[in-house]
């Protein structure tokens, strides 16, 4: 079975939906396929314990009820296969999609930096307990507490403590001066105020990161360094993310330029491939604000109507200037590169301890003498951790992007290009 | 060591045949310099399927030889290089297969090969998870797997061996000249690193052949031989196109690789669909629950091929100072041991463990030019 999409949209975000959105009016055939059961990304994320602000329930309604959009949960892209044509999976078969043009809006995953007992039961990202909330995961009455860096901290907490956890810490890792100047700078943005107020969480402490987490069977308590010194705080749950990183490697794949870690853009959403547009955190961290806009330009560009896109640009460049305050404000102090100890996995899946890696000479290495990144993940928790603590540049994806069933690429062409 | 030498020996390559070579000259009391350009070679890409081939008797001398210098050696082998004795199991789809599984099973008898013929209705027993209506096999009890590129590091890893990262631009007998413009000399040089041999020594008949592989998640228990269709044998020595065959492996993490495709005329490293489709194709009409298994990467590698598929070992015959250890297609991680063997023979001027003749570089470059 194949399908034809004029705009094909990977990721039902913020920047999928809103690229859907934009492009809908044109009439043309388009197709949003998302590996989640429901749309709304990481940040709207859906589930018996989410409560979805009423703008995203909205924005999925009017989308959901636009006739000219085929939404595709729970599916993955698993391998290009042709010019302008993707192998996608879902739960029961695997199909290719033809398209002209193409969206990328697929998102961002948090950084984990491993550190001693980051793998004891109990031990999530900060987003990642979030969704585990919001997808039915029972905290009430645990002591929970949230470290890493960023404004997922917060907003992970408020979660939390919604469905009645009990938030005894939130370590922020960047200094107060820094996050000071970072709030100082947030009536530039009035509802990120308004936000971070909703947010704010009488244990929020700057400065401070985990050092450890402790217990044998499961998490039992950390062990944090607040301004300098140790504090132990015993919990049942400890959250802990270092902000997002963007999730590239189907752009990459594709050809696209990458600018840092994100794929490259210009003033349009174009990539650097003809035909092929990015929005949102796949293009840099910058919060759903900018992800929403980055969406209605990329929507409007790729059918081809560039003045309307360009009415947006104001309102992007106003996001990107907080986007900009954000990236600067929580950058990673270097000391969180020595977290690990030498017994400290880093590599989950194939059991790899930091000794295994250091002294490699790259990526490519590190694979092959310890199995680091070969396991079911595909490196996508150690590959951005090694990144960040090497400086290893990981390799382009290679099909499958995802796991899938082989019964999937048995639909591939079996015929050799002429 | 001579002075003035970087090494005694320097060889070029540090994939499973260098670092063979390499080992058993350190074994020998020489001191040993490794250069490895660090690209991507076959011993990384590869299945590391030890197994016994015999095609033609040097094949079959070199291959049983070497399994049985595996076996040695595997007593010492740390757990990481994953070395399993599981066997190899040929599977015969209709009659005329069957009478090759005959065969070879009378050829790998008289030759002492413990092996054994399986009827259909003891085929299933054996691995429950091919299909119903193949004719039977044959079981090669003795062949087994390892982790090449663990293996390789754990041979590199001896006193007298040592590695330094370099890619060679020039080999002038023996000694070479490094990238940045430095010659190293020693009283010998080994040039084993597969598909680049070609760009130091253009003389050299050696082609790449490109292969598929790809691995699923784990999946424990369901597969125990390697499993390898015995028209693997036509389609990997025939065939002149491209062409795939069903090559299945367990490796002891529970996971499953499965190839096998074979392409000429290409250096393009990219995993293209088509042959991956073509390749698991043929893998599900042996094993049909491989379509419900999650595949989690695939990828590509070249074997470097001479044209008789043996490889060259020995001194170049125009070359004095240089040695060949190259040529070894998709058999160089089972027979490593034996081209260090013949290797080592060879520069000590001592009596080889096996006829050395079939193997020579002069097959390919004529007679020695030197006295």
């Amino acid at each position: 079975m194949s399908a034809h999409a004029d705009v094909l949209i990977i990721g039902a975000g913020p920047a999928g939906l809103n690229a859907a959105l934009a492009a809908a009016p044109s009439g043309a055939r388009i197709v949003l396929l998302d590996d989640n059961p429901w749309p709304g990304g990481q940040i709207w994320r859906a589930g018996p314990q989410a409560s979805v602000p009423a703008q995203a329930q909205r924005l999925r309604e009017h989308v959901g009820a636009l006739n000219n959009v085929q939404h595709h949960p729970q599916t993955r892209v698993i391998a290009a296969t042709g010019p302008r044509q993707l192998l996608v999976e879902d739960a029961e078969r695997g199909w290719l999609i033809d398209y002209d043009t193409l969206i990328l809006c697929t998102g961002a995953r948090e950084l984990l930096l491993p550190f001693p007992g980051w793998t004891l039961p109990g031990v999530t990202g900060a987003g990642g307990l979030q969704a585990l909330v919001k997808g039915g995961l029972p905290v009430r009455d645990q002591r929970v507490v949230i470290a890493g860096s960023g404004p997922l901290l917060l907003a992970s907490a408020a979660t939390a403590r919604h469905n009645g956890a009990q938030v005894v810490g939130v370590a922020e890792q960047a200094t107060r001066g820094a996050v000071a100047g970072f709030a100082a700078q947030l009536p530039r943005w009035p509802n990120k105020l308004l936000q971070a107020f909703g947010l704010f969480d009488r244990h929020y402490r700057t400065d401070s990161h985990v050092v450890e987490a402790l217990g044998t069977e499961r998490l039992e308590g950390v062990r944090l360094r607040q301004h300098g010194k140790l504090v132990e705080l015993a919990c049942e749950r400890l959250a802990c993310g270092f902000g997002l990183i963007p999730n590239s490697q189907l752009g990459q794949a594709l050809g696209c330029t990458l600018h840092g870690q994100a794929l490259a853009v210009d003033a349009w959403q174009a990539t650097s491939e003809p035909g092929l547009f990015a929005a949102g955190e796949c293009t840099g961290f910058g919060g759903s604000e900018l992800a929403l806009v980055e969406g209605t330009i990329a929507g409007l560009a790729a059918v081809g109507d560039r003045q309307g896109a360009a009415r947006h640009w104001p309102q992007r460049a106003r996001w990107q200037g907080f986007a900009k305050a954000l990236n600067h404000a929580f950058a990673l102090a270097p000391q969180l590169k020595q977290l690990a100890r030498p017994d400290t996995l880093v590599c989950r899946c194939e059991d790899v301890p930091y000794s295994k890696l250091a002294g490699q000479r790259d990526w490519r290495e590190a694979k092959l003498s310890s199995r680091c990144g070969m396991g079911a993940c595909q490196g996508r928790v150690c590959g951005a951790a090694a990144q960040h603590l090497f400086g290893w540049q990981p390799s382009a994806p290679r099909p499958p992007f995802s796991p899938a069933r082989i019964e999937t690429l048995l639909c591939l062409d079996d015929t050799p290009p002429a | 060591m001579t002075q003035g030498l970087a090494a005694d020996v320097i060889v070029v390559g540090a994939g499973i045949i260098g670092a063979a070579c390499a080992q058993a000259l350190a074994r020998r009391g020489l001191d040993v310099l490794v250069l490895d350009a660090g690209l991507p070679g076959a011993t990384a890409a590869g299945m590391g399927h030890l197994l016994v081939l015999d095609d033609n008797p040097a094949e079959l001398a070199l291959s049983q030889y070497s399994l049985q210098r595996w076996r040695d050696i595997a007593r010492n082998l740390p757990e990481g290089c994953a070395y399993r004795s599981n066997g190899t199991l040929w599977l015969a789809a209709n009659a005329e297969e069957m009478a090759v599984a005959e065969h070879k099973h009378a050829n790998l008898r008289a030759h002492g090969v413990i092996c054994q013929l399986v009827g259909a209705p003891r085929l299933c027993e054996r691995e429950p998870l091919l299909r119903e209506g193949l004719e039977g096999g044959l079981l090669i009890e003795d062949d087994g797997i390892l982790y090449a590129p663990a293996t390789a590091r754990w041979m590199l890893d001896q006193p007298r061996i040592r590695q330094r990262q370099a890619r060679v631009a020039e080999v002038d007998g023996a000694r070479v000249r490094l990238d940045d413009g430095q010659w190293l000399a020693a009283t010998a040089v080994v040039l084993a690193n597969g598909i680049q041999a070609t760009e130091l020594c253009p003389e050299l008949p050696i082609q790449p052949k490109k292969g598929h592989l790809l691995i699923t998640d784990r999946y424990p228990g369901q597969v125990t031989h390697t499993l390898v269709e015995l028209g693997y044998v036509t389609s990997a020595h025939n065939a002149s196109g491209p062409s795939a065959a069903c090559n299945i492996q367990p490796r002891p993490t529970g996971q499953l690789f499965i190839g096998a495709s074979r392409q000429f005329g290409t250096t393009d490293p990219q995993v293209e669909g088509w042959m991956l489709a073509r390749m698991l194709k043929r893998a599900t009409e042996y094993v049909p629950a491989l379509a419900q298994l999650n595949a989690i990467r695939a990828w590509t590698g070249f074997r470097a091929a001479s044209p008789d598929g043996l490889p060259l070992v020995g001194q170049h015959p125009q070359r004095p100072g240089l040695w060949l250890a190259v040529g070894h297609e998709g058999l160089g991680v089972t027979t490593a041991p034996a081209t260090a063997d013949l290797l080592v023979a060879q520069l000590f001027d001592e009596h080889p463990p096996l006829a050395a003749q079939a193997y020579l570089p002069q097959r390919f470059l004529g007679e020695p030019t030197h006295a």
